[in-house]
C-alpha cells in the first residue's frame, strides 16, 4: 500500500471519530426524539428499539407547538426582511461612494454588536413595558434588526464590493438614480451574497435566546423560549423534549449547512475569508 | 449623525452628484438611537435608588457601585465568567486547531464528516443545554452515568456539585466547532507551494505545524478570541435553563447576576449598575477586535 493512502486511510478514521464523539448528542437526542418515555429514561440506555412517532403527535397536538414555531419563523424572516431593506442603500453608498469617513462609520457600526445585551436589558425591559410592547413579536422583531443590522450591512457591503465597477458606471450613465442602481442591477447581481447574509440574519434570529427569554411569556415566545420552559422539574419528559427539540433545530442546521462559507466571511466581518 | 451629515454635505459640495447621507441614514439612525439612548438610561438607573417594589424612587450617586463592590456575589460572578470564557476559549483553541488540521486532510467521506462537526453551533442554546443537562449528564438515568457506573468509576452529580464546569463542557460544545469552522476555512487559504516545499525539504509534520501552520492561523486566532469573547461574557440561557445560577452562585455570572437583580429581585439601580459593569469589560475586549478588523479593512 502506498504511503498516502495509508494516511488518506488513518485520517478517514481519526475524522470519522471526531465527528461522531462532536455530533453524538445531536445523534442521541434524535433516537430519544423515536422513544417512548420510559424507554426514553431506561438503564440501560436504549439503542435498539421500535421507533414511535407518538411524540411529534404529541408535541403538535399542544396547538401552542405551532404558535411557538410560527412565531420563530415569523419573528427571525420580518427581522431579516427589514434589516437588509435597511441595510441595502446604506452598503450601496460605503461601496461606491466611499469617504474618509467610511471605514470608521463601518468600524463604528460593528462597535454597536459589542455592547452586551444585559447592559441595556433594564431599560428596554422598563420601556417595553410601557409601550406595551413586551410579549410581542414586534418588540422582539425590532431588537433583533438592530441587533442583525451591522453585519447585515457589513456583509452586502461586501459583496457589493465584488460587483464590477464598470457595470454600475454604464447604469449611471443611462441617467439610473442611486435606488434604481441598487434594486435593479445590484441585487439581482450580488443575489446569491445576499442570499447567504439572509441565512446568516434568520439563524442568529433564531437561535437568539437573551431577549427571546427575557421579553416574552407566552404570546409571542419563539422556540428558544419554548424549550427553555421544559426545564421545570415537572416538564421533564424526555422523549417530548426531545422531539421538540429536533423540530426547532432541524430547519437551522439545514440553513447553517447551505450557507457555512459566507458564514464565515459574516461572522469574522470579513477578518478571515 | 454630524459626521454623516457632514459628509454628504462636502460630497456635494465637491460636484458629485450622489449624496450619501439620505442612503446611509435608514441603516445608521436606529441604530444610533439603540447605541446611546438605552444605555444613558441604564447609567442613570445606575445613580438612582430604584426597586419595582419600593414607590420612592430617588438620587443615590454612586451608592449602587459601592454596594455592588462591596457585594460578594458581584467577584463570585466576575470570577466565574472569567473562567468560563477562559476556560471555553482555551478548549475552543485546542479542539479547533486540531479539528482544523485534521479536516484539511483529504479522507473519505471528509464533506460529511465536516457537516457533522460544525453542526452543534447551529443547535440553539436552550436545547443544547437541556440535551446534555437531561440525557446526558443526568446523574441517574443519564448516558455519562450510565457509562461510568459500567466502567466502576462511580456517579458524578454534575450540575450538583461541578455547576461550572458542566455549562462549560456545555459551551464548549457550541464553540469549539464555530473555531473549527473559521480556522478550517483560514487553513485552506494555506500556500500549498509552500507546504509541498518543506515536505521536500524533509520538515517534519511536527515541526511544518509549528512554522508554517500556526503562523498562519495566528490571525484567525486572535479573531476567535475575541468574537467568542464577547458571546462568551453574555452566556445567559445554558445558565437559565441549567443550574439558575446555583447552587448558591455557584455557576452564577455576570450576565445572569444582572437578570437576577434586576428580574427576579426588581432591584432596577442596582442591576443597572451590574450592566454597567458588563458593558465596561465587554468594551476592553471590544476595543482589541476593532483593532485587529480595521487592520483587515485596508
Amino acid at each position: 500500500m502506498r504511503p498516502r493512502t495509508k494516511h488518506k486511510i488513518r485520517m478517514t478514521f481519526l475524522g470519522w471519530a471526531a465527528a461522531l464523539i462532536v455530533a453524538f448528542p445531536i445523534f442521541w437526542m434524535t433516537l430519544a426524539a423515536f422513544k417512548t418515555e420510559i424507554v426514553a429514561v431506561a438503564t440501560p440506555p436504549q439503542l435498539f428499539f421500535s421507533p414511535t412517532l407518538q411524540n411529534f403527535a404529541e408535541v403538535r397536538s399542544r396547538a401552542d407547538y405551532l404558535v411557538f414555531a410560527g412565531n420563530s419563523i415569523v419573528i427571525s424572516v420580518s427581522a431579516t426582511v427589514i434589516a437588509i431593506l435597511l441595510a441595502l442603500p446604506a452598503a450601496y453608498a460605503m461601496a461606491f461612494h466611499p469617504s474618509k469617513r467610511t471605514k470608521d462609520l463601518l468600524l463604528w457600526m460593528l462597535s454597536t454588536k459589542m455592547m452586551p445585551a444585559v447592559g441595556v436589558l433594564i431599560p428596554i425591559y422598563l420601556i417595553y413595558k410601557d409601550l406595551r410592547l413586551l410579549d410581542t413579536i414586534y418588540g422582539l422583531i425590532i431588537i433583533y434588526i438592530l441587533m442583525n443590522l451591522p453585519i447585515v450591512a457589513w456583509m452586502i457591503y461586501s459583496f457589493f464590493r465584488d460587483v464590477p465597477k464598470e457595470i454600475l458606471e454604464a447604469a449611471r450613465m443611462d441617467g439610473a438614480r442611486p435606488l434604481q442602481q441598487v434594486s435593479m442591477l445590484l441585487v439581482p447581481l450580488a443575489l446569491p451574497g445576499i442570499a447567504s447574509t439572509a441565512l446568516l440574519s434568520i439563524i442568529l434570529c433564531w437561535n437568539e435566546a437573551f431577549w427571546s427569554i427575557n421579553l416574552t411569556a407566552t404570546q409571542a415566545r419563539p422556540l428558544t423560549a419554548f424549550i427553555a420552559s421544559f426545564s421545570s422539574p415537572e416538564g421533564l419528559f424526555w422523549a417530548k423534549l426531545s422531539a421538540a427539540s429536533l423540530l426547532a433545530i432541524a430547519p437551522i442546521v439545514i440553513f447553517g449547512f447551505l450557507t457555512q462559507r459566507q458564514l464565515v466571511r459574516g461572522l469574522t466581518f470579513g477578518a478571515v475569508k | 449623525m454630524a459626521n454623516v451629515a457632514q459628509s454628504g454635505f462636502l460630497r456635494r459640495r465637491r460636484g458629485r452628484q450622489v449624496d450619501t447621507a439620505p442612503l446611509i441614514a435608514p441603516a445608521v439612525l436606529p441604530l444610533i438611537v439603540w447605541a446611546f439612548v438605552p444605555l444613558a438610561v441604564t447609567l442613570w438607573f445606575s445613580l438612582l435608588h430604584y426597586n419595582l417594589l419600593d414607590p420612592i424612587i430617588r438620587f443615590v450617586g454612586f451608592n449602587n457601585y459601592s454596594f455592588l463592590l462591596t457585594d460578594p456575589s458581584l467577584f463570585d460572578a466576575l470570577w466565574n465568567t472569567l473562567a468560563l470564557v477562559v476556560g471555553v476559549l482555551a478548549a475552543s483553541i485546542i479542539f479547533g486547531c486540531l479539528f482544523a488540521v485534521l479536516f484539511d486532510q483529504e479522507f473519505y467521506g471528509r464533506s460529511v464528516a465536516r457537516l457533522l462537526i460544525i453542526m452543534p453551533f447551529f443547535v440553539m442554546p436552550t436545547v443544547s443545554a437541556l440535551i446534555w443537562k437531561n440525557l446526558l449528564m443526568h446523574p441517574v438515568n443519564g448516558l455519562i452515568a450510565y457509562i461510568t457506573r459500567s466502567a466502576h468509576l462511580g456517579v458524578i452529580d454534575w450540575f450538583g456539585n461541578w455547576p461550572l464546569t458542566s455549562i462549560g463542557i456545555i459551551v464548549a460544545w457550541q464553540w469549539v466547532p464555530f473555531a473549527t469552522l473559521i480556522l478550517l476555512t483560514a487553513i485552506q487559504s494555506l500556500d500549498r507551494e509552500q507546504v509541498e516545499a518543506a515536505r521536500m525539504d524533509g520538515a517534519k509534520r511536527a515541526s511544518m505545524f509549528y512554522f508554517i501552520v500556526l503562523p498562519h492561523l495566528a490571525r484567525p486566532i486572535t479573531v476567535v478570541i475575541m468574537i467568542e469573547t464577547i458571546f462568551l461574557l453574555s452566556v445567559f440561557a445554558e445558565i437559565l435553563v441549567t443550574t439558575n445560577g446555583g447552587p448558591g452562585d455557584a455557576s452564577t455570572n455576570l450576565t445572569y447576576l444582572v437578570y437576577k437583580t434586576a428580574l427576579l429581585d426588581f432591584d432596577v439601580g442596582g442591576g443597572s449598575a451590574g450592566g454597567i459593569v458588563a458593558v465596561i469589560l465587554a468594551n476592553v475586549v471590544a476595543i482589541f477586535l476593532l483593532r485587529t478588523v480595521a487592520r483587515s479593512l485596508d
